[in-house]
């Protein structure tokens, strides 16, 4: 027998495929993984802490920068805690401008997802269709809000801009167009059967694991877990729309694939009935004090982010500035279940589970 | 040449040939610059941009030109660690085979350098030598992920020489000669793609496999390994194993029009164009197929690579050895 030795491989901060600055130390067996210890925190900035010396208003510009894939959501979960602690009315339209727009996000995340994960399995193509029909959203967002990225879009009580002249027609528009796109999407890549190979199987886990190790979103709804709080716990206005949680069984990376692409499907169906549904005119800010203090107490709130539950816990002492401010970062938790799918597999393994996961680092390391 | 070819060596000849072997290299190089902003143009066009557009008028004609004088001009480093004299000879090793099987393909029934016997079998050998050039790239940048890559390029150019070479013995018993002049006069009334359809698709694949393009680009896959084994390398070194990568393809994409294309010959009819034009229609268009799958397909897994090279395409290529061989028989028979 030849002497074989484990080597040590650090595989980023300053990696191509770790979707930013993470950073996974393994021990590889030739090319098989037998230890992976994720390093994070490169991309740590200590929002929650920034944000006990923020006013509630003030804090909205920094949860922009955590999931920076899908702001929007993000803006909304500290605006819809501080609201539930308030108490405060949300006007009709508002609503129905922060669904359409976190909506949007949401789609635009998941092409990112999607032509990212894609190029990690080595096919460039697919990356920039995806980036051209995320451009339309990212223009559609850019008109409503000023930001491409970074919105700082929602407010306390609503939203800061009203849509623009004829902006509900042109995401009326994309609707179908999108819809069109993402049949050439399964063309090109869905049915390839390289592409298959690389992901039926891959980064497989049940359903209880799923539910031990916390995850969320697309990750826990690809082990046949009917869970999204859209649907299971409906904040917002969200209650009044038909659309369906999609689930798949197999728990592993083809799986979560096709969860994310079905859930384009139904973000599509939604932003079609918001579109229809929203109030021509009226308020998009609820009449809120100019500075805004929390009651003494604590609230938690949890929404569905394109990447899981993203939550936001507030502790108020009445003060014009939290307590204490926490966010449950959904990219967080998926995490940390990538050690245990890593041992055994090889290192072109480790690219797509990684990928399929879908994290994002800003939010990861907060 | 022909002439040429079977003159008694003398110190002219010796000059001759080495001239026109500059010349052939000259114009390789032409070609990697040309296929080179080809590949950037086609994938440009397929992925919604313009490629390079800036350097040499709209076409971006200078690009490559101005990025292999930017290479050139580089610092050259070398790691601290690595191996230093393996580390300058590797990009050689790799380099070399890859432009001495250029002699024996016949681009045109007078073109060519060495008309030997049993130019398949020599093309095939000594394109084989790469792979060492590619283990030591990997082994003496003492990097592990080139460590990596170069394992990963020599189990692949095992398992794939091997359908590679078993494919094409089909051709040969339909030939009855290694000699590429011979494959080619015996396509003059039928391409082989014809009559040898299963074998064209094992050695196309086996060929991807070879020039390690993608779907096949595994001791590179930038994705996962960053660049594979030539990760350490810049300047000049670096721009050797690019110009290995690409003389393949053009010594490659000249082999597939040999073999399965009927080389020089033209289509029935249209025989007053030249051979040469011939060629290099049909060349270009296998060109193309290479560009387009590497935009277009995602990268098999190396374990997958190993599975379907091995688990596929040899017994494919075996049972089409058999089959031509009764078939050959039976059509004798009768």
């Amino acid at each position: 027998m030849l002497r074989t030795e484990e080597m040590l491989l650090n595989v980023g901060p300053q990696h191509p495929s770790t979707h930013g600055v993470f950073r996974i130390v393994l021990k590889i067996d030739g090319e098989i993984i037998r230890e992976a210890t994720p390093v994070i925190g490169y991309l740590h900035r200590g929002t929650e802490k920034i944000a006990e010396n923020l006013q509630y208003t003030q804090i909205i510009p920094y949860t922009d920068r955590m999931d920076y894939l899908a702001a929007m959501t993000n803006n909304y979960v500290l605006c819809h805690a501080v609201e539930t602690m308030v108490g405060t009315e949300i006007p009709e339209r508002a609503e129905y401008l922060r669904v359409i727009t976190m909506e949007l996000g949401r789609v635009a995340s998941h092409l990112v997802w999607w032509g990212t994960f894609l190029l990690d399995l080595g096919a460039t193509s697919p990356f920039l269709y995806a980036f051209r029909d995320r451009e339309m959203i990212i223009n559609l967002l850019n008109e409503i809000s000023g930001g491409r990225l970074t919105f700082n879009y929602m407010r306390i009580g609503g939203v800061k801009w009203d849509a623009p002249e004829g902006w509900i027609e042109k995401v009326k528009e994309f609707i179908p167009y999108m819809r069109e796109q993402l049949e050439g999407y399964h063309q090109l890549v869905t049915g390839n059967e390289i592409f298959l190979s690389r992901v039926k199987g891959v980064g497989t886990y049940k359903k209880e694991e799923a539910l031990q190790y916390s995850l969320s979103g697309a990750n826990l709804r690809c082990t046949g877990v009917k869970w999204d709080l859209r649907k299971n716990e409906p904040y917002s206005i969200y209650d009044r729309f038909q659309f369906d949680v999609p689930v798949q069984e197999s728990g592993d990376a083809w799986a979560r694939y096709q969860v994310r692409f079905a859930e384009i499907v139904e973000s599509l169906n939604i932003l079609e009935q918001a579109v229809e549904q929203i109030p021509s005119s009226g308020d998009i800010l609820a009449k809120v004090p100019k500075i805004i203090k929390a009651p003494k107490g604590e609230a938690f709130v949890r929404i569905e982010s394109p990447r899981g539950e993203i939550g936001c816990y507030i502790a108020s002492d009445g003060k014009k500035e939290p307590y204490r401010l926490k966010f449950r970062r959904p990219s967080f938790y998926n995490l940390q279940i990538l050690p245990k799918l890593l041992v055994g597999e090889n290192i072109s393994n480790l690219i797509a589970i990684l990928g399929a996961i879908d994290i994002v680092l800003g939010e990861v390391d907060g | 040449m022909q002439e040429l070819l079977y003159a008694s060596p003398s110190l002219m000849n010796f000059a001759y040939f080495f001239l026109l072997a500059v010349l052939m290299l000259f114009f390789v190089l032409g070609f990697v610059t040309y296929v080179i902003l080809a590949e950037r143009k086609v994938m440009g066009f397929i992925q919604l941009r313009k490629g390079p557009n800036q350097v040499g008028g709209s076409w971006g004609l200078l690009q490559t030109v101005a990025d292999v004088l930017k290479l050139l001009i580089k610092e050259d480093i070398i790691p601290k660690l690595a191996d230093r004299p393996l580390y300058k000879l590797a990009p050689i090793i790799a380099f070399a085979p890859s432009f001495m099987v250029i002699a024996v393909i016949p681009f045109t029934d007078k073109f060519q350098f060495a008309d030997i016997g049993v130019g398949l079998l020599y093309y095939i050998a000594i394109s084989g030598l790469t792979t060492i050039g590619i283990v030591t790239a990997g082994w003496a940048s003492n990097n592990k992920y080139a460590l990596l890559g170069a394992m990963r390029g020599a189990a692949q150019m095992i398992s794939y020489e091997i359908p590679l070479v078993m494919s094409v013995v089909g051709i040969i018993l339909l030939t009855g000669s290694l000699n590429l002049n011979d494959i080619v006069a015996a396509q003059e009334k039928v391409w082989f793609i014809v009559l040898q359809p299963v074998a064209f698709i094992v050695f196309f694949i086996a060929a991807t496999a070879e020039l390690n393009r993608i779907p096949f680009d595994l001791p590179e896959s930038e994705n996962e390994l960053v660049a594979g084994y030539y990760v350490e390398y810049s300047g000049f070194r670096f721009a050797f194993f690019m110009l290995t990568e690409y003389v393949y393809m053009f010594a490659m994409s000249a082999l597939i029009t040999v073999l399965f294309l009927g080389g020089w010959m033209p289509l029935p009819f249209l025989g007053f164009i030249p051979g040469a034009v011939w060629f290099a229609l049909k060349f270009s268009v296998v060109v193309f197929m290479f560009l387009w799958m590497r935009s277009t397909f995602p990268r098999v897994r190396a374990d997958q690579l190993m599975e379907f090279g091995w688990k596929v395409l040899l017994p494919v290529a075996l049972a089409n050895i058999f089959l031509t061989a009764i078939i050959k028989e039976l059509v004798n028979l009768f």
